[in-house]
């Protein structure tokens, strides 16, 4: 224990950047999946016959083994950063665009009809009354797409990506216990932060509600 | 003011649920659509404001065909409070009573005066509640507010679909006194959907019967009491027992359950 907590305090510096590399990566595809995920969740509102194959194909990709999934990107991006963000990405996209799409869609039907009979364009409609109301469940998407990218992103230092995984895999490779769990604890206990900062987050939003 | 000419309106399932029916309904005037569920009194009533594009059949409004409105423009000039309220339950009272100023773009201190003025029409503390969200309030304080968030761009024509319905006996006797007394001054233009007969001859100047898609008859409550059109009429109001005496109406409840 004492061993661990010293060799903590010697690549402190190296943990927090890898730290800060790894929250990088999964804020990069977080973010990007909700740029893309959230006007693809409501535009499949908006064509319903669409969102049966979207939202299949969403799942599909969801289904990929995550390391297989990482395998295909080596190909096709080579090694490094990017080849991480589109897989992660690629995962962060099916919780927000379903989400969205059922968020948006559970909106109450005469609150609808209310705001359409008062006057609302679609615009304002989507805006002032179909999307505040929806925020609570794509806020719970968004959570579930950051707590399975903190643990993806770990499985990205295989191709080169970087963050705590590094330290993980460089550990096991040295059976080195203490270098595995300067990797495993910080990840771990970014998941538990982040999840439970976005639930506060989600909790916030529904209460208004 | 509002001139239905051989309205129909046939569902693309071939479920017809207005049959050719033609009224007018006169400026300033309660107008009661009245009838058993499903007899198309709500269809009616949202062909008003183009919720529902009739089949075939014409629906003028001041002598102007509503197609020829813009269905938005249309809307945020006829005032609309729907069944189970409808009221946004993300935004506060002032919110929701100012949201059609909004829309037609008012200026912040036209909206503020405005919102402040009809919650004390309706006798509700502009200060306690301006910024309440609906679930803080009783039912009979969000039925006041869906009515004062109808009228807050003053428009000429209220469309009211059940809006009492929810209301406990005692509120909604409340509610309809209020309503009567608020439009002894308004003078506005209501078309009034429900189905309780004591609401209809209470609150209508006029009452058009409805079944089947189709009116059955259309008069004033006192004649449609001495003068019903057929058995219909007579076993719609016959849970009740209604007595005119000149133009007034008295009614003894027959207790039979």
């Amino acid at each position: 224990m004492i061993n661990f907590f010293n060799f903590f305090k010697d690549r402190l510096s190296e943990i927090a950047l890898l730290t800060l590399e790894h929250i990088e990566l999964t804020a990069m595809a977080v973010g990007l999946a909700i740029i893309i995920g959230v006007p693809l969740g409501i535009l499949l509102t908006r064509y319903k016959k669409l969102s049966a194959m979207v939202l299949g194909i969403a799942s599909i990709i969801q289904t990929i083994p995550s390391l297989a999934l990482l395998g295909f990107m080596v190909p096709l991006f080579g090694i490094g950063t990017k080849p991480a963000i589109v897989a992660l990405f690629l995962y962060a996209l099916l919780p927000i665009v379903r989400n969205t799409f059922t968020g948006v869609e559970g909106v109450e039907p005469t609150l609808i009809e209310a705001g359409i009979g008062m006057g609302m364009t679609n615009f304002q409609l989507l805006y002032m009354v179909e999307l505040p109301l929806a925020l609570p469940v794509i806020m719970a998407g968004i959570r579930t797409s950051t707590v399975i990218n903190v643990g993806i992103t770990t499985l990205c230092a295989l191709i080169g990506a970087g963050g705590l995984g590094q330290l993980i895999f460089r550990g096991i490779s040295m059976v080195n216990a203490n270098m595995i769990l300067a990797g495993a604890v910080p990840a771990a206990l970014l998941a538990l932060f982040l999840d439970f900062l976005l639930g506060q987050m989600e909790k916030l939003l529904s209460q208004k509600n | 003011m509002i001139e239905f000419i051989n309205v129909s309106k046939i569902y693309p399932d071939g479920h017809q649920a207005v049959k050719d029916i033609s009224f007018t309904v006169k400026e300033g005037e309660i107008f009661v659509l009245i009838g058993p569920s499903g007899c198309g009194k709500t269809t009616t009533l949202k062909i008003i404001n183009r919720l529902i594009e009739p089949t075939s059949g014409r629906i003028l409004i001041q002598e102007m065909d509503i197609n020829n409105y813009n269905p938005i423009v249309l809307r945020r000039n006829i005032g609309y409070v729907i069944q189970e309220i409808g009221l946004f339950p993300h935004l506060t009272v002032g919110e929701n009573i100012g949201l059609v100023p909004h829309l037609k773009k008012w200026t912040k201190t036209d909206k503020k005066k405005r919102i402040s003025d009809l919650l004390k029409m309706i006798g509700l503390e502009p200060d306690i509640f301006i910024n309440k969200y609906p679930m803080q309030l009783s039912g009979g304080q969000k039925q006041r507010i869906g009515v004062a968030r109808a009228l807050a761009a003053d428009p000429q024509i209220v469309l009211m679909d059940e809006p009492f319905g929810a209301l406990d006996p005692i509120t909604k006797e409340q509610l309809q006194d209020e309503f009567l007394k608020l439009q002894r001054k308004l003078q506005k233009t209501v078309v009034f959907v429900t189905h309780d007969i004591m609401e209809a001859i209470k609150l209508g100047d006029r009452l058009a019967i409805m079944r089947n898609g189709t009116t059955v008859q259309i008069d004033s409550p006192v004649n449609i009491i001495n003068n019903s059109a057929d058995d219909f009429v007579r076993r719609f109001l016959g849970e009740h027992r209604f007595q005119t005496d000149g133009n007034t109406i008295r009614m003894e409840k027959t207790i039979t359950k």
